[in-house]
């Protein structure tokens, strides 16, 4: 009996925090639907009393969201499929390939993962700038290329393929480049699937340094088109959440679809050495 | 074989050239010029090249020190910090006890929801608390003024306006500890719990002297890149306040300083050193983080 009276609570316990969780979100999605001005009556409704398409309307007719959408789903399908490719190559090699300087390099990489990326903005921008990269698209591409993190959940899972594979490839014959794309790819799928996701979702939701470099409305990200509403329209409460929904909505999708691969990414990247 | 073993070491040099070329170029090539930029003092008057720079030693950092706004902006990050930092971290737990728990029933379902913040993206959640915060119509109030509360002008009073971006992040960011702390939890063997059982311990004794010295590496590394994720504050208070760090530079913090400073007034050598002063922040945090671990493990 005061088992079944401690599962009780424990479920109290955690429907309260999943409720809690999932309110601000479920507040989005409902009020991205409601007629303009019931989010902020007094007192507000929680659910629309007709639910519309209206704000989602207004941002792609009106306010040109959608190339603000178009412009976030190149970017970041540019970085991850740029960033992937790299990254394998270089995780692969610093966990496979023995080779003059390896181990240094690795200690080297990973002891930048501790300076912050700020510290390269102003500088960053500036070369961008002479290389008349600063309101481009390839300004917020290049730049997120390669990436430490990346090289690192690739090496790590590189390391648990065993090298005999390799071995039997080689004694075939393959060049190496050959043995990386035959081999050594279909092997880490699920580590170059999960890079991916993370990438994209990153690249998505990233704010700093695509709000530095494009400085045209037309350029702009989700995020920064976002943010740069909110200021003109902070009293449209509805338009803002259909705006939030907007932005949200791929990444979640993408996330609930491959959520497996998201989750065991996060404990991969922390596996130590 | 020798001829293998350098075919090997040069093909090794090959694949990671692309990436190092990108990374030297883009982030270790600019980090060591913004050391540079820091002692110079280019403005948007200067910008035509690294020609026009001019060196004026550790005049801005002798500056920033000297400027209330930056302590003001030092202080409101440490807070950020110092209170959101262990509250993410004990929500994160707390979620992953809850979940990792044998009893529990619907455990993908509840972890699904309770990490979905994670993946959001921060501006748009940031707008959405923005308006959950209203003082008036926000849903926060209403709920403050069902139990009798409230209410609160949570982004307008410049006492509660730190306090509510911490809310926000610790909503935003626990789900992520959780999942490294139930993975640690996992990880911690069965028998143990059950020796202590028969030894008579209870459940408070069983988590303070068996969970808690298993999971130290996982708290320790969680803590960290919690520690160095909040040190960078940045969007929330950008979205929350329309760029200001309001009311009152409230909510301003060291890496909106650095943007107003470097990309708005184009005082780029003081960004630059505002950056700089960041790192170092950063770096003795999380050194100390490693060496308080180490040292309570002796």
């Amino acid at each position: 009996m005061r088992r079944r009276g401690r599962t009780l609570l424990l479920h109290a316990a955690l429907s309260a925090l999943a409720l809690a969780t999932f309110f601000p979100l479920a507040w989005m999605f409902s009020v991205s639907l409601m007629p303009q001005g019931e989010a902020s009556a007094i007192p507000p409704a929680l659910v629309p009393s007709r639910p519309t398409l209206e704000h989602f309307r207004a941002l792609f007719l009106r306010l040109d969201l959608g190339r603000a959408f178009l412009n976030s789903a190149l970017i970041a399908g540019a970085v991850t499929a740029l960033s992937v490719f790299l990254n394998a190559l270089a995780g692969w090699a610093l966990a496979k390939l023995r080779f003059p300087g390896r181990r240094r390099l690795f200690s080297w990489l990973l002891a930048s993962m501790v300076v912050p990326g700020q510290v390269a903005m102003l500088p960053l921008f500036l070369l961008l700038r002479s290389l008349g990269l600063v309101n481009t698209m390839a300004g917020v591409v290049v730049p997120a290329a390669a990436s430490l993190f990346g090289i690192f959940l690739i090496r790590q899972y590189a390391l648990s393929i065993p090298d005999e594979l390799l071995e039997a490839a080689r004694v075939d014959g393959a060049g190496e480049f050959r043995i990386w794309w035959s081999v050594a790819l279909p092997l880490c799928r699920p580590a170059l699937v999960t890079l991916a996701l993370f990438t994209f979702v990153g690249t998505w939701s990233d704010f700093m340094w695509p709000l530095v470099v494009l400085t045209d409305e037309s350029k702009y990200t989700l995020p920064v088109a976002l943010a740069s509403l909110v200021g003109e329209h902070a009293r449209d409460v509805e338009l803002m959440m259909a705006g939030s929904v907007l932005t949200v909505l791929p990444v979640l999708v993408l996330f609930l679809a491959l959520q497996r691969h998201y989750i065991a990414g996060i404990t991969m990247g922390s596996v130590k050495e | 074989m020798r001829a293998e073993a350098r075919r090997e070491a040069l093909s090794g040099w090959l694949f990671v050239a692309p990436a190092l070329a990108v990374l030297a170029v883009f982030f270790v090539g600019p980090v060591a010029a913004g050391f540079l930029l820091g002692l110079t003092d280019v403005d948007l008057y200067a910008l035509g090249g690294v020609g026009a720079w001019r060196f004026v030693g550790l005049r801005n950092y002798g500056r920033l020190l000297a400027d209330p706004i930056f302590w003001q902006a030092l202080r409101n990050t440490f807070f950020f910090v110092l209170v959101g930092g262990p509250l993410t971290m004990a929500a994160a737990l707390g979620a992953a006890l809850l979940l990792d728990a044998k009893a529990t029933r619907l455990k993908g379902l509840f972890r699904t929801v309770l990490f979905a913040p994670v993946v959001t993206t921060l501006v748009a959640v940031a707008t959405v608390w923005r308006f959950l915060y209203n003082p008036r119509a926000g849903p926060l109030n209403l709920f403050l003024s069902f139990v009798g509360l409230g209410p609160v002008n949570w982004l307008g009073d410049a006492q509660w306006a730190m306090p509510s971006l911490v809310l926000m992040a610790v909503w935003k960011n626990f789900g992520y500890g959780m999942v490294l702390f139930i993975a640690g939890l996992q990880a911690i063997p069965e028998s143990l719990h059950e020796a202590a059982r028969i030894d008579g311990a209870g459940a408070w004794t069983r988590f303070r002297r068996i969970t808690l010295p298993m999971l130290r590496p996982t708290l320790l590394f969680v803590g960290v890149i919690t520690t160095i994720g909040y040190f960078q504050l940045f969007a929330e208070p950008y979205v929350m306040t329309g760029g200001t760090g309001g009311p009152n530079n409230a909510t301003l913090s060291v890496a909106l300083l650095m943007y107003k400073q470097g990309f708005r007034f184009w005082d780029m050598g003081a960004g630059a050193a505002i950056a700089f002063l960041l790192f170092l922040v950063i770096l003795g945090a999380s050194t100390l983080q490693v060496r308080l671990q180490k040292g309570s493990d002796a």
